[in-house]
């Protein structure tokens, strides 16, 4: 991009060249970018080429998982990664957005900026720790409530399983406190730059302050919120440590919340460094590829997803 | 006059750094990489050996898989494996390796059931029955029958194993594998396999950090973990029918028992081995050093030989690992002779 100067204010020859070579910086830096995910990709595929010429598509829906037999599936991971997320989600979404339009709209400024921080500090907690003090806390409380589950509910399918205390629940909830900063960060910022005008509209036209915040405020941060919670969605797809320690580490696709499920980082992260023998090498980083590519989907269908919402209500107010 | 000084005092300071950089680069160093079971011990017996002989040595533990990649790509001076290479590995390996080994463990059954009295006692049958699922509670006949007296809880038995691949693992799968039919048809033995039931922790700590929380729990770790844990251990019916507790001298006594298998082949099974006291659940871990190394072949054969000593394995004892039999050693002595 060539910087054009009117003919009176022509800087200095050095300026003109150092902006020429900033420019060039910056397009390499670009590049790299680029250059990287390219690299990662073809890596990936290059080292799972030996497992997927043996398995073909049918890897992504096998369900056995043996090193010794050498016979490999992906679908325990992809159900415990998808699951698991799902889960945390759920849980993270309405307390994170919750705890934004605490912080921007309710609180006062003495409580709010305290508390921003301190919740954004979670976000700096290690994943590890976060893993450690779940095995500590979550953990028997799991194994409390599954054991009142067994009493009460027992005819619940999914609530069934004997009361273990790590399974996909644990790591589902340990995985939801680590998303909640994220999302009640953006969300909280996202209502910030919301204009005074659309408050001020909604209350002129006698809203109460609830309906307010949901009605014209909440709206028009709704993409904001979208944008931080597919961020957080990103984040609880890739999670390693802590849902390896928490999961329970199980290939099994079962219907019960609180049975252990195995997640695909958590394979790769166990079983990658001891992995004697091609194929299971291969199988692993086949488990590597099938996560980028359900990443990059994910976040491809999200972002779809906010353009159609945001676009069909502009549509609207048009 | 100012300049001359500063010129000096650079001169003297990359004179300086320039007799650091050499006088460390003379010293020798040598690297392996490989197996986390005898890191531990593999750490402070370098430390010794630096003390002692001033060689210093690196040990990185990524795990067998790792160790042995890196010493077929030439990158570390010598691997630690606690599987050893079979034949057809061998012929993969670019130069003929020699399998030393350094030093046995034992892999402990330790649980958390409380208030049963007594030590709880395994045969075999009982721990293939537990680990393919097919015995689910404490308080089954099998295994009262095996217990008499002792106060078992009507508890389902929470099976924990390991979801890293581990050497411990392949010890464990391996005596399974000796001991029942069934399991070595429907599982097998590996550093990884497919486990019928049960919840994975990962790494030793990680299983004993789930036994201690799951009341009811049993699995399988290193003896110093199931220690340090104050986890109680099973006593496991060995071959001669006595029921032993796992410990250095046990898992010794395993290792001797299996000399004569081992006199001809130093990588044969040592689980299930003849003994009065000996732990069935004992394996030894190994060395992996080129015949001809590349370079440093002196320093490896003096650093194998002296991990051999009298001094050597008993801290190995004290570290919760089982010393090697004397009759092992003048094996190992021969073999770390053919290094040149």
């Amino acid at each position: 991009m060539e910087a054009t100067y009117s003919a009176g204010l022509r800087p200095r020859p050095q300026l003109i060249i150092s902006d020429k070579v900033f420019n060039v910086l910056l397009g390499v830096a670009g590049a790299v970018v680029l250059a990287l995910i390219a690299i990662l990709g073809s890596s990936l595929a290059f080292g799972s080429s030996a497992a997927l010429k043996v398995f073909g598509w049918h890897f992504t829906i096998g369900t056995n998982w043996d090193p010794v037999k050498e016979d490999f599936g992906a679908l325990p991971f992809i159900y415990g990664t998808l699951m698991s997320s799902i889960l945390a989600l759920l849980i993270a979404v309405p307390v994170g957005v919750g705890t934004g339009i605490f912080l921007a709209e309710i609180a006062p400024k003495r409580l709010a900026e305290p508390l921003a921080f301190v919740i954004e500090l979670l976000a700096a907690v290690p994943s590890v720790v976060y893993g450690m003090w779940g095995i500590f806390v979550i953990v028997p409380l799991m194994r409390s409530l599954q054991e009142y589950a067994g009493e009460h509910w027992s005819n619940c399918v999914l609530l069934s399983g004997p009361p273990v205390g790590v399974g996909l629940l644990t790591a589902s909830v340990v995985l939801a406190i680590m998303i909640l900063p994220f999302i009640a960060a953006i969300s909280k910022d996202s209502l910030q730059a919301v204009p005074r005008t659309q408050a001020e509209a909604g209350l002129a036209l006698g809203s109460t302050r609830w309906e307010t915040i949901s009605g014209p405020v909440l709206r028009y941060a709704r993409k904001g919120i979208f944008g931080g919670i597919i961020l957080a969605l990103g984040r609880a797809l890739g999670e390693t440590m802590a849902v390896t320690m928490l999961i329970g580490n199980n290939p099994q696709i079962t219907a019960s919340l609180f049975r252990s499920a195995y997640s695909m980082s958590a394979v790769i992260a166990n079983e990658f460094s001891e992995a004697t023998g091609d194929l299971h090498t291969s199988a692993l980083v086949s488990i590597a590829l099938v996560l980028l590519v359900l990443t990059l989907a994910v976040n491809a269908l999200a972002r779809l997803l906010i353009w159609g919402v945001v676009s069909q209500s502009e549509g609207k107010a048009a | 006059m100012r300049s001359t000084l500063r010129l000096l005092v650079i001169g003297m300071v990359a004179c300086l750094m320039l007799g650091i950089i050499t006088g460390a680069m003379a010293q020798v160093k040598l690297n392996g990489a490989g197996a986390t079971f005898p890191e531990p011990l593999y750490n402070r017996w370098f430390y010794d050996f630096s003390k002692q002989t001033g060689m210093q040595v690196n040990y990185q533990g990524i795990g067998s898989g790792g160790g042995i990649k890196a010493i077929t790509a030439g990158t570390v001076d010598f691997a630690g494996s606690d599987a050893p290479l079979s034949n057809a590995d061998l012929t993969k390996m670019p130069a003929p390796v020699l399998q030393i080994p350094t030093v046995g463990g034992a892999v402990a059954l330790a649980h958390n059931v409380q208030g049963v009295g007594k030590q709880i006692r395994l045969s075999p049958a009982l721990i293939s029955g537990i680990f393919l699922g097919q015995i689910t509670k404490w308080n089954d006949p099998k295994i009262l029958a095996e217990n008499p007296g002792a106060n078992l809880p009507s508890r389902a038995i929470t099976v924990v194993h390991r979801s890293d691949g581990s050497g411990t693992t392949f010890l464990f799968t391996s005596y399974l594998a000796a001991v029942s039919p069934t399991w070595k048809s429907q599982v097998g033995a590996g550093k990884d396999v497919k486990w019928p039931i049960g919840e994975g922790g990962k790494g030793n700590p990680g299983v004993a950090g789930l036994i201690k929380q799951i009341p009811g729990a049993i699995g399988y770790v290193e003896l110093v973990y199931a220690a340090q844990n104050r986890l109680p251990v099973a006593a496991v019916k060995n071959r001669a029918g006595k029921y032993i507790t796992p410990s250095p001298a046990s898992a010794s006594a395993a290792i001797k028992g299996a000399l004569r298998l081992l006199k001809a082949d130093v990588r044969s099974s040592t689980v299930n081995s003849s003994g009065s006291e000996a732990y069935p659940i004992s394996g030894l871990t190994f060395i992996f050093v080129y015949k001809q190394p590349a370079a440093n072949a002196a320093s490896l054969a003096k650093l194998l030989r002296w991990t051999m000593s009298a001094s050597a394995q008993q801290t190995a004892a004290a570290y919760q690992y089982a010393p090697l039999p004397a009759d092992l050693i003048a094996i190992n002595s021969n073999l770390i002779g053919q290094i040149h």
